[in-house]
């Protein structure tokens, strides 16, 4: 049977490609979808943990952690709907002032 | 055991591919691979509320939402490195992508480091105390009553700024 370790190693490793696309992505839309990678790992560390001290209280957690991402993924859609309207583009780098 | 690995892999696989991809819609697919992959972990968790709900939640609706939007904006590939004009500007994002490479190749040696050695030896998990549905739902309505109430409220709220900042401006179009 894999153990927490196994999860938690597993977890980090989604967390750490997660942050690695954040950080290395010129895409909007990648931006979030790694966000969204980010939020899967700790999730999975959540459930792992509330496996192993035998609570349900992990799964609950994970629920309200996967409402919030949806609220996020759909303010920041709209943001990005706005953002494209503007310039044509998502690249990040294309929307360095704070006016225009 | 087995099945952790090949749940395991695929998902690092398909998330590692979800950030090599130029093509967002490529990248939203795999995301969806990635999350059926988690899906299957949280089966072997014994949470099958959370298999289900990450299947029917992300996979079903907010991965849909993230398609959706890509289809919408037509959306461009990612400029490659070649693209940018300067060079200057060039060697600065070849600069950025290296340091965030390595930034993450650090955190995730550390964390494999520090899990390795500290959560090896204990940590194996108890046997039963399966969370069932019903347990999960009575716990929501009682001890957890109030933050899901909250979350209702989180959820109109991100409902009505959606759709404000996605609003096109009526006075600016002209008709």
């Amino acid at each position: 049977m894999p153990r927490l370790g196994d999860y938690l190693v597993l977890s980090g490793l989604l967390f750490v490609i997660g942050a690695a696309g954040v950080m290395v992505r010129r895409n909007l839309i990648t931006i979030l979808l790694s966000i969204e990678i980010m939020l899967n790992a700790v999730n999975l560390s959540f459930v792992a943990f509330g496996r192993a001290l035998g609570s349900a209280d992990g799964q609950i957690i994970v629920f309200f952690v996967m409402t919030v991402a949806a609220a996020e993924a759909a303010v920041g859609l709209a943001i990005v709907i706005g953002l494209f309207r503007h310039r044509e583009s998502l690249n990040p780098d294309s929307f360095t002032n704070l006016k225009w | 055991m087995l099945l952790f690995y090949v749940f395991g892999a695929a998902a690092v696989i398909a998330s590692l591919l979800v950030i090599a991809q130029r093509n967002p819609i490529y990248s939203v697919l795999l995301l969806i691979a990635s999350f059926g992959a988690l899906s299957g972990l949280y089966i072997l968790l014994e949470a099958p509320f959370v298999a289900v709900i990450q299947i029917i939640i992300y996979a079903g609706a907010i991965m849909v939402l993230f398609l959706f939007v890509v289809m919408l904006l037509n959306a461009p590939r990612e400029e490659t490195t070649e693209d940018v004009p300067t060079w200057a500007a060039r060697t600065s994002r070849a600069g950025v992508a290296r340091f965030g490479v390595a930034l993450s190749i650090a955190l995730g040696l550390e964390l494999v480091w520090a899990l390795t050695k500290h959560g090896g030896e204990s940590g194996a998990f108890a046997g039963g105390s399966v969370a069932s549905v019903s347990a999960i739902g009575r716990l929501l309505f009682t001890r957890y009553a109030f933050p899901f109430e909250v979350t209702s409220v989180l959820i109109l709220i991100a409902m009505v700024g959606a759709v404000v900042l996605a609003r096109r401006d009526p006075a600016k179009e002209g008709h």
